[in-house]
C-alpha cells in the first residue's frame, strides 16, 4: 500500500479504465476525505452527505468506464466539481438554500484543539468559538464558502477555484474581502476576541 | 491579556463515508460494464 500514495492519480486513472478495480479503491482512499467533508460542509447531514458521496463516485466510474474522461491529470478537482454539482441539485431538489447550522451531531467549531486543560483557557476559547461562528455566518455566501474551505477544510485556491467554478484570482479575492470583512465588523461592533 | 488570533484554527476533519458506502461504490464499479455499440453506450449490471 505504501507504493499506492506514489502512484499519480492520472496513472490511477489509466489503470482503472484499463480493469484494475483496485486502483479505483486507492483513489477514493486517498481523497475521500476531501471529498467528504465538502460535500458535509454543504449539506451538514451525514446521511445525506453519503449520498452525495456515492452519487459522485457513480458518475465518476460511468464517465471513466464509457471512456469519456478528458480531464487527465486534474482527477481530484473533476471529482470536486461532480460532487459540487450534485450539492447544487440537491438544493434545487429541496428549494432551500444551503446552511450549515449546529447540530448533535456537528460543529465547525467543534474541532478547534485546545491543548490545556486550563478552566480561563477553555472559557476563552469558547467565547471566540462563538463570536467567531456568528461572524463567519455573517458573511455574504461566497465569501463564507471560500473562508471554510481554505480555514476549515484546508483546501487550496486552486481546489477552491475548481470546487466553486471561478478562477484563482476570484476565489483568492473572496478570501480577502472575507477576512476584511470579519475585521470591519469586529471593529465597527467593538467585539472584543480576547479576555 | 493577550490576544490569541495568533492561536492556529486550521482544522483538520477526520470526517470519512460510511464503510458501506466505500463497499457498495466498489461492488457498483465491479458490476457495471459499459458497451459501446455504434454511437450508443449501453450500461449493464453484472450479477
Amino acid at each position: 500500500m505504501a507504493t499506492s500514495y506514489q502512484t499519480p492519480d492520472a496513472l490511477l486513472v489509466k489503470n482503472y479504465i484499463a480493469g484494475d478495480e483496485n486502483a479505483l479503491a486507492l483513489l477514493i482512499n486517498r481523497h475521500q476525505s476531501k471529498i467528504y467533508n465538502f460535500i458535509y460542509s454543504k449539506i451538514a447531514d451525514r446521511d445525506i452527505a453519503d449520498d452525495i458521496f456515492q452519487d459522485t463516485f457513480i458518475k465518476v466510474i460511468k464517465t471513466l468506464k464509457s471512456n469519456s474522461y478528458n480531464e487527465e491529470g486534474k482527477f481530484l478537482p473533476w471529482v470536486m466539481r461532480i460532487a459540487h454539482n450534485l450539492v447544487i441539485d440537491y438544493f434545487r431538489r429541496n428549494n432551500k438554500m444551503s446552511m450549515v447550522r449546529d447540530n448533535d451531531e456537528f460543529s465547525v467549531f467543534a474541532y478547534i484543539k485546545d491543548d490545556s486543560d486550563n478552566v480561563e483557557s477553555k472559557l476563552i476559547q469558547n467565547i471566540i468559538e462563538s463570536d467567531l461562528q456568528k461572524l463567519v455566518s455573517d458573511l455574504p455566501n461566497d465569501q463564507r464558502e471560500v473562508l471554510v474551505m481554505r480555514i476549515y477544510q484546508d483546501m487550496s485556491f486552486n481546489e477552491i477555484a475548481e470546487a466553486t467554478g471561478v478562477s484563482i484570482n476570484t476565489a483568492l479575492g473572496r478570501m480577502r474581502y472575507a477576512l476584511l470583512n470579519l475585521r470591519k465588523t469586529i471593529e465597527k461592533n467593538k467585539i472584543n476576541l480576547s479576555v | 491579556m493577550a490576544k490569541l488570533y495568533s492561536r492556529k484554527l486550521v482544522i483538520k476533519t477526520k470526517m470519512l463515508p460510511k464503510k458501506e458506502t466505500i463497499n457498495f461504490i466498489l461492488n457498483y464499479s465491479k458490476a457495471l460494464k459499459v458497451i459501446t455499440i455504434g454511437n450508443m453506450k449501453l450500461e449493464t449490471i453484472v450479477n
